[in-house]
């Protein structure tokens, strides 16, 4: 069983005792433990259960490379499922549970199917079986394996803590803080450089204080201490722990993960912070991770890694058994059992799997009274949900049982892969080195930056220096590297030298034993927390998955929330074994960030709730929301959709507000069209070029309606276009087209017209715009200005700066409504001033606000189309009857070649017509008109569409818009529009202007 | 007359800086040939200042220079007063090709002040805040969360962004979350 031991846990404050519970459980650690060692303390070898097979399982490691132990963390607002419990700070009033059990961690339904149908669940299994018949996939299959299946659940409540961003330059970014990390940010820090180290725990030094060593002289923990301090002087050096590099990203861009009081959650502060780091160069100090053996029971809880059962006695006095057999391919794994039997704990034996034995370090072992056996290994474990004992046989053999060896904890070590997972995040290259049998990086292919020079540098064990020498020789040579590559001069003082035991030659091993049978095969996991097991990938290259890439799919091998850290390379080891081919022919999968997964929160930052989204507003939007306005987006705008009073519908607010702009009047808040100045000799040159319509004819002083298409022809904007005086026009757009026409006119400005003298200024949100429409708008004008604004002194499409209520104003006599109308241009500081004096003073007419819906009516009334309605990226002019608003006399407009190709030209296209409906009702928007007969696919034939659809008040009938086929020579005609609920509407094809067709009402 | 409001009327907020809405700036968007004479006597008569260099701000008094592209400068001057300095404009560069357009009420202006300001729009905007990278006299028009700003140094703990006044709510919000207590970073020291 495990244990919390007497003395020991060089992390720890023993004095402060934490309170947590698992499942439950009410349990006690101490200050300095992360979950996992409390577990451990606690006894709690059993932590989860596996993906697929329900199998119990326990800690494996002690780092970020944990596959097994993950936790759903927290309650309600801050529930989060798959925490690591090895990565994870315990702290007071901490609970969590055990993820994918039913009913309970203890005793789970899954583990019992698994043991009846486990031999039915090999790699493919879902692929193969349940492919046929077809239906039963969604019906039958897919709905039982979603309820078997699955990690932690998802949170059901929103998260209510906060999460930023932060950017931050530096020269040298130094990812790891261990040793190699440490010496390479001083060798670059004493060099000049900014340097920004990240650690992602929250200590310093790494493995070195567990591992010990010297350096130059004294040991590695006090190097480690000293320094840390040295850095902490160091004005140009910032150090970070608790900080992940997540990813690293083109032109030295790095994503730093700081987890700010995920150790503390009471305190105030961000819960993580995202860092967007720009670097001069990386290092890649992220050191290397132990790789388990594969043999049969390798998952049952209480088989470690050997490195991990290390940390748990040294940095958190904890041990993981009382008997210990340690397995392992190289010498590393001695110093667990020197370390153990040092706390006075039993390790029964060593198997080492290489014949020839251990170096140095297996000497002291066996002077210590350990018994060593060599070329020997682990047929299999004995025990269910705890170790029991193993079963010892030859490496060399088939698994034949030579002796059992009664134990609780098994420490295994297969050699050490560097972490090479930023390294490779950009492209990076990995080499096989056959002498140490893992991957490292290949320094001569680093990740290149704009100028295609080397933007990353591994250092340490992360670079394949696996020896405390090796470490510091290389970081320190990476920390000059990097500073001379970002323009600063290293100093010549010398590297610290390490110095620890002379290790043998680690001899790869990647099944125990080599001609394991397939019952032993079947029970050695490669990917614990997918199930994955040396028969599925052995399974998958026998049926022809020999790419890495293929296979991992096939098998799901590091494809769970580990990606595969303790996995990947022994999976690829087995599969090029089954396909007879060395390992770099095989290669890796590929390397993506973030290195472990990352909150979401973290990604969005500040972006939720009420920042989760920018809204724009208009100078009178407090007034609106005051005043019961039902908002509706545009774009990023909130604008007034209607304004009902209490009891009242949507519908009838806008019928009433359309009743009364049309009796009397009503106001708009408009602030939102786009307003783009144009300015210069050749503006009119410009906007002749941007509009369909001749602009350089309009006489200073006048308004012009005009249209903007792509250079494809098709419609894309449209508004009113002020000229204000012989140079300077004022561009009108959509609400939504006031950006993009800005950077359009821009752009072939720039690119093609550059020799044009024309300057462009987007003066949208300088003036607040007021519609103020209806048969009494003149007389509440006149009622604020001393202005004459007469029949005579500003005629229809005119306009004339004006003085309302102190406040100068520009007034456009211009209709969308089809009443009198005018629109004020005010500065925008004014504008609810200026609306509310309107509002004052329109009383006597029984003014109101109108919104969005009321306008789209009373256009649709007059047949004025709308950008978005009747036009969809497929429309132009010539389709809606607007070939009035396309000049004859220009030789050139964008679009107009466009406009002359065939398909345009044709004459079938369809046109732009009113629809009456024959009942008086409603069509639906979108809708289609049908014709006789089915197309290819055999779907009924289509002759024309409705783009635009309303209840009109006015009319006190159902009117719409819409494209049909030879629509404007068919009017009279009565079309089918069939709708969702199988029913047929009938519409006349009409003349689109249903109100006022002659204008008089907007020209008095 | 009624008086101009800016767009959150001085709104507040005390957090690891000071966050306040500035009130109204007189601002004249003006584009034309920058290294031309009259652009520079233009400028000058407007503003005092003289036209700044790249990514710069030229501050007289009350009224400054910034640049913000290579044919666009953004002159400020007191609120009531932008008429008159367009009409300097306008007389100094009669006859050349230019823009000059007020703009003073399509923005809003926001002041942080505080030995955390650098922090603050490091956690917002993609720029080196760092000492040495950003001083006194720099400019920048660049991205602030998901909206256009410009912002420039006042002085070593004061920093004014200007924004549209449309997403005037939206910025404030932004620098409040920003300067919320605990989130000090501690990385320019």
């Amino acid at each position: 069983m495990s244990t919390r031991l007497a003395q020991g846990g060089r992390l720890l404050n023993k004095d402060r005792t934490l309170k947590f519970t698992f499942n439950g459980k009410h349990l006690k650690g101490v200050e300095g433990d992360t979950l996992a060692s409390a577990l451990l303390a606690n006894d709690q070898m059993l932590v989860g259960r596996s993906f697929k097979y329900h199998r119990p399982r326990g800690i494996v490691a002690s780092g970020a490379e944990e596959p097994n132990a993950l936790v759903g963390l927290g309650k309600g607002a801050r529930f989060e499922p798959n925490q690591r419990v090895t990565t994870t700070e315990l702290f007071d009033g901490l609970t969590c549970e055990s993820q994918n059990h039913w009913p309970s961690l203890e005793f789970d339904v899954g583990e019992v199917n698994s043991k009846l149908f486990a031999r039915f669940l090999p790699a493919g299994f879902y692929y193969k079986t349940f492919i046929h018949p077809r239906p039963f996939w969604k019906h039958l299959y897919e709905p039982f394996i979603r309820q078997s299946a699955g990690l932690g659940k998802p949170p059901r409540r929103g998260d209510e803590d906060s999460y930023e961003h932060f950017y931050a330059f530096v020269d040298v970014l130094v990812i790891g803080g261990g040793v190699a990390g440490l010496q390479a940010a001083k060798a670059a820090g004493e060099a000049g450089a900014r340097v920004l180290v990240m650690e992602q725990t929250a200590h310093w030094g790494g493995r070195a204080p567990v591992d010990g060593g010297e350096v130059d002289g004294q040991p590695v923990d006090k190097f480690v201490d000293e320094i840390v301090a040295a850095l902490e002087e160091m004005p140009n050096v910032t150090l970070r722990n608790r900080m992940m590099g997540a990813g690293v990203y083109d032109h030295g861009y790095v994503l730093g993960y700081e987890r700010v009081t995920d150790h503390q959650p009471e305190a105030k502060g961000p819960r993580h912070r995202l860092w967007r780091i720009r670097a001069g160069q990386v290092i890649t100090a992220t050191g290397a991770i132990e790789r388990p053996i594969s043999f049969a029971g390798n998952d049952i809880p209480g088989v470690m890694l050997a490195s991990a059962v290390r940390d748990y006695a040294v940095d958190y006095g904890v041990s993981v058994g009382d008997r210990t057999v340690v397995v392992t391919n190289n010498d590393d794994a001695y110093r667990t059992a020197i370390t153990l039997k040092k706390l006075g704990l039993e390790v029964p034996v060593i198997l080492d799997a290489r014949a020839s034995g251990g170096g140095r370090l297996a000497e002291e072992a066996r002077q210590m009274g350990i018994r060593i056996e060599t070329g020997k290994g682990i047929a299999k474990v004995k025990g269910g949900k705890r170790v029991e004992g193993v079963a010892i046989c030859a490496q060399a053999g088939e698994g034949a049982v030579l002796e059992e060896i009664k134990c609780d904890a098994v420490a295994m070590s297969g050699g050490w892969s560097p972490v090479v997972h930023l390294w490779s995040h950009c492209g990076g290259k990995l080499i096989w080195d056959e002498a140490q049998a893992h991957f490292r990086p290949d320094v001569d292919k680093a990740p290149t930056g704009d100028a295609g020079e080397a933007f990353v540098i591994p250092a340490g064990a992360a670079n394949g220096a696996l020896d405390l020498a090796g470490v510091l020789a290389d970081a320190d040579a990476a920390g000059r590297a990097a500073a001379k590559a970002t323009g600063h001069s290293p100093k010549s003082a010398a590297a610290p030298v390490g110095k620890a035991v002379e290790e043998a030659a680690i001899e790869p091993i990647w099944l125990m034993p080599q001609g394991a049978k397939v019952q032993l095969r079947m029970k050695a996991w490669l990917d614990y927390q997918n199930d994955v097991k040396v028969s599925d990938i052995q399974l998958a290259a026998r049926e022809g998955y020999e790419s890495v890439e293929h296979a991992k799919r096939y098998t799901t091998l590091g494809m769970a929330t580990d990606q595969g850290k303790l996995s990947n390379i022994n999976g690829l080891a087995i599969l090029s074994d089954a396909l007879g081919q060395p390992i770099p022919q095989t290669g890796t999968t590929t390397f993506r960030p973030p290195y472990t997964p990352i909150s979401m929160s973290a990604i969005a930052g500040e972006a939720k709730g009420p920042l989760f989204q920018p809204l724009r507003k208009t100078p009178m939007y407090d007034w609106h929301a005051d005043n019961g306005a039902d908002f509706e987006p545009v774009g990023q705008w909130r604008r007034a959709y209607c304004y009902p009073k209490r009891g009242e519908s949507r519908h009838g607010a806008v019928n009433r507000e359309i009743k009364q702009v049309r009796d009397s009047l009503g106001l708009l808040d408009a602030s939102t069209l786009g307003k783009l100045i144009v300015k210069g000799p050749d503006a009119g040159k410009f906007l002749d070029m941007l509009y369909t319509n001749m602009m350089s004819t309009l006489k200073p002083g006048r308004c012009r309606y005009g249209l903007m298409c792509n250079e494809n022809g098709f419609l894309m904007d449209d508004g009113v276009v002020v000229r204000l005086d012989e140079d300077t026009f004022l561009c009108h757009t959509t609400t939504g087209g006031a950006e993009a026409i800005h950077g359009h006119m821009e752009e072939w400005l720039q690119t093609e017209w550059w020799d044009w003298k024309v300057y462009v200024a987007n003066v949208t949100e300088q003036y607040a715009q007021i519609g103020v429409a209806g048969p009494n708008s003149r007389k509440v004008l006149e009622k604020l200005t001393d202005d004459d604004i007469g029949p005579e002194a500003l005629t229809f499409m005119g306009f004339k700066d004006i003085t309302i209520a102190g406040v100068p104003v520009r007034c456009y006599r211009i209709s969308f409504a089809g009443e009198l109308s005018f629109e004020l241009a005010i500065p925008a500081s004014n504008g609810r001033a200026v609306w509310e004096r309107l509002i004052e003073a329109g009383a006597e007419f029984g003014v109101t606000p109108y919104g969005t819906e009321a306008m789209h009516v009373m256009r649709a009334e007059k047949g004025f189309i709308m950008i978005g309605d009747e036009t969809d990226g497929t429309v132009i002019p010539q389709d809606l009857g607007l070939g009035w608003a396309i000049s004859k006399k220009k030789d050139d407009y964008i679009g107009k070649r466009a406009q002359e190709r065939k398909h345009m030209a044709d004459p079938k296209r369809w046109q732009l017509v009113g629809l009456e409906t024959v009942d008086g009702g409603v069509l639906p928007d979108g809708a289609y008109a049908t014709a006789e007969g089915t197309n290819a696919n055999g779907q009924r034939k289509t002759q024309g569409r409705v783009t635009s659809t309303y209840y009109s008040p006015t009319l006190k009938r159902g009117i719409a818009m819409g494209l049909v086929l030879n629509g404007p020579d068919r009017m009279g005609e009565v079309l089918e529009f069939p709708k969702v609920d199988g029913t047929v509407m009938k519409a006349k094809i009409v003349d689109p202007v249903f109100y006022d067709k002659d204008g008089e009402k907007q020209n008095v | 007359m009624s008086e101009p409001v800016s767009a959150l009327n001085g709104a507040s907020f005390d957090g690891t800086v000071a966050v306040r809405e500035a009130g109204l700036q007189g601002m004249i968007t003006l584009r034309g040939d920058l290294s031309s004479a009259k652009m520079k006597k233009a400028v000058k008569n407007a503003t005092g200042a003289a036209i700044p260099g790249t990514r710069e701000i030229a501050v007289s008094r009350e009224s400054a220079a910034a640049w913000m592209s290579p044919d666009e400068l953004l002159l400020m001057v007191p609120y009531d007063t932008a008429a008159e300095a367009l009409g300097k404009i306008d007389a100094a560069l009669k006859g050349e090709h230019y823009l000059a357009v007020n703009v003073s009420d399509a923005r809003a202006v926001f002041e942080i002040a505080g030995a955390g300001v650098r922090e603050v729009i490091a956690k917002l905007c993609p720029v080196d805040m760092a000492p040495g990278a950003f001083e006194p006299g720099t400019i920048r028009r660049t991205r602030m969360a998901q909206v256009a700003a410009a912002f420039w140094m006042v002085d070593a703990e004061t920093v004014r962004v200007v924004c549209f006044r449309s997403v005037a709510g939206y910025v404030f919000g932004l620098l409040c979350d920003a300067a919320e207590p605990g989130g000090e970073v501690g990385f320019f020291v």
